[in-house]
């Protein structure tokens, strides 16, 4: 299958201020590799705080001013630079958005969804479009001219995700989309990505929230203290996790209250106290020597990867 | 309509605050002035010349100097009522008809000024935050910091000093060329003398409207609808006037609306310097010359002035923002 996006050994990190006029670099995110291809969801799963949202940022070009990224972002391939990110941004790649606040207050919703247009006859053609996919969405024209704070949780939802599907997009972004909507917006809104993956788009589910990753995702990439350290197949979240290679998503899945409840001492270690070896080095329960000092690169094991020693050799060897 | 009923709500709750207001302010000042040592028989008597103790006395039972203060504020508002602001003792003449003719001549000074310094304010403090950090940004932020920390009356002398005294572009001051008869004043000569204290006053009041405006535009820049735009593909200027200036230029004009006092004040001190005849000039000579009734006509209609600013502001603020209007509509 041709990759769509690929993301390699990106790192984003913000020049900070300490004591005084010292800087310091603090790395938000150290190493994070991960490939979508077309009509695939991918989940990225970390916790709340932990910079996944940068990772969306980056991929469009929109980070603040003050963060310094390393790595490559390829599309279809091709390396993308700033001007290539700004060229396709809103075209091929589109995002949606955490919540109603990343609409203008002050716009009515169809001037929105448009966008700037040159002309009359360009924006009569793109507001017949806009019509057509809201009612696909089932946004009656009255949704048209409303302004954002009008709009219901579940309509506010489904107003960004049209917008994205405006441009008949190749790849799209979801920067968490599911919190604080209940139960059944949740599953209308993953049924929304289900539908892009059907049509052949390859969806980027950017969230900390399991069920909703395990729902849709065709492969999950487990991101912890700023690295990918898994990446796993939907299937394997099953059973006893016995599929699972890192021992951090075994223990994620088994902290699962339908898989046991258990918990795993620790935490995860904040931005700028990560270990100078693995970044899971103090919890982990089967560590080696060498984990302490030197970080394991991620290894590729065909459709996973893992970012662990014990699968140098390959899965067989691990287990 | 259920609008133009909320609009009339609205005004009206706003008029009568206006009233009790304003019976603040007149209570205020009356009581003020009372305390104060200002005393107006003897500006009258200081033209008049050698005057008997028994004239004194004869004008201070008719002027009614040692009645009560209640019954001097509720003859004064009596009169007041019935459309009557007395006689201005430096004018000889009616406080209306001084009022009116000073005020034109100020509203006139400081309307032009407040356009211009709210037009050119919010365009360079939009320039200045979308080019953020550049050389442009930070020779306009130099620029309002120094007109901000300067005082209104020396940047008025300088202007002076510079464009009327070392260059000769324009006379030092008076509204119209002395010597004029008024019916003769052309209109290019009143023109010619409006100039420098329109663009000292302007210039004054444009620094805290570009800074502003700057700081709102950078607000907006980082807040995540924006970030959103840029993702959907728009960028450049159009990026700033679809989604930057719908969102600052209101609080701008409330901003400009509310600097309504701000500009009173400057208009005083520029009035003063400038020796242009206009309301802020005319209450400082009324003040210094205990000009009672003249002081007091004029403090009621800065309060009347101020206050439509500040009205307008509120109005269009409902009128332009659609979270303020659809949401009185949910109500």
């Amino acid at each position: 299958m041709e990759k769509l996006l690929d993301v390699e050994n990106v790192s984003i990190s913000f020049i900070q201020y300490t004591q005084g006029l010292n800087q310091r670099d603090l790395k938000v995110i150290t190493d994070l590799t991960l490939d979508i291809s077309e009509g695939e969801i991918l989940a990225v799963l970390g916790s709340s705080g932990s910079g996944k949202s940068l990772l969306a940022h980056a991929i469009f070009g929109i980070l603040p001013e003050n963060a310094r990224q390393n790595g490559k972002i390829k599309y279809n391939g091709k390396e993308l630079s700033q001007k290539d990110k700004e060229e396709i941004r809103g075209k091929d790649i589109v995002l949606v958005p955490q919540s109603v606040n990343f609409l203008d207050p002050l716009m009515k919703i169809s001037d929105q969804a448009i966008g700037h247009t040159e002309n009359d006859e360009e924006k009569k053609a793109k507001k017949a479009k806009q019509r057509e996919i809201f009612e696909h969405y089932n946004l009656g024209p009255e949704v048209d001219d409303m302004y954002p704070f009008q709009l219901s949780g579940g309509m506010a939802r489904r107003v960004l995700v049209s917008t994205a599907l405006l441009s008949d997009p190749k790849l799209v972004v979801a920067d968490e989309p599911t919190p604080g909507l209940d139960q059944k917006t949740v599953e209308e809104t993953l049924n929304h990505f289900k539908h892009m993956k059907e049509d052949g788009i390859g969806v980027l589910l950017i969230t900390h929230d399991i069920h909703a990753a395990l729902e849709v995702a065709d492969r999950i990439g487990i991101f912890y203290s700023g690295y990918v350290i898994e990446i796993a197949l939907k299937e394997d979240f099953s059973g006893e996790g016995e599929n699972l290679l890192h021992p951090y998503t075994k223990a994620l899945y088994k902290a699962l209250p339908a898989n046991g409840f258990e918990l795993t001492k620790g935490h995860q270690p904040l931005h700028g106290e990560i270990p100078k070896g693995c970044p899971y080095y103090d919890r982990c329960e089967m560590k080696f020597g060498r984990c302490k000092d030197e970080r394991p690169e991620l290894i590729d094991l065909g459709n996973k990867k893992v970012r662990c020693f014990k699968y140098e050799g390959g899965i067989e060897d691990g287990t | 309509m259920l609008k133009n009923e909320k609009l009339l709500k609205f005004l009206g709750k706003k008029i009568v605050r206006f009233i009790i207001l304003l019976i603040f302010v007149i209570i205020l000042s009356f009581l003020l002035i009372d305390m104060s040592p200002i005393n107006p028989v003897k500006t009258y008597i200081a033209n008049l010349g050698v005057v008997s103790p028994e004239k004194i006395a004869i004008l201070e039972s008719y002027w009614g100097v040692n009645e009560p203060i209640t019954t001097k504020l509720i003859n004064w508002l009596a009169n007041i009522l019935h459309g009557d602001f007395g006689t201005s003792l430096i004018f000889r003449a009616p406080v209306l008809d001084v009022i009116k003719e000073r005020f034109t001549a100020s509203l006139v000074l400081m309307l032009t000024s407040w356009l211009f310094s709210g037009v050119l304010g919010f365009i360079l403090g939009v320039v200045a935050g979308f080019k953020k950090d550049t050389v442009v940004d930070k020779a306009i932020k130099v620029y309002c910091y120094i007109l901000q920390s300067a005082p209104t009356f020396w940047i008025a002398l300088l202007f002076l000093m510079v464009f009327s005294v070392y260059l000769g572009w324009f006379p030092t001051g008076l509204g119209v060329p002395v010597g004029t008869l008024s019916e003769n004043v052309s209109f290019w000569d009143w023109l010619h003398r409006l100039i420098l204290p329109m663009i000292t006053l302007s210039v004054v009041g444009i620094a805290s409207i570009t800074l502003f405006t700057r700081d709102k535009l950078i607000e907006v820049m980082n807040s995540d609808y924006f970030l959103f735009a840029k993702a959907r593909g728009e960028s450049g200027w159009n990026l700033i006037i679809r989604h930057g200036i719908r969102n600052i230029l209101l609080p701008a004009i409330t901003l400009q609306f509310l600097g309504f006092s701000e500009l009173f004040g400057g208009a005083v001190l520029v009035e003063q310097i400038f020796t242009y005849p206009g309301i802020g000039q005319a209450a400082v000579s009324a003040g210094l010359k205990s000009d009672v009734p003249l002081l007091l006509g004029i403090v009621i209609f800065s309060a009347i002035f101020v206050y439509c600013g500040n009205l307008i502001a509120d109005v269009l603020y409902n009128f332009v923002d659609p979270r303020i209007k659809e949401g009185e509509e949910n109500e």
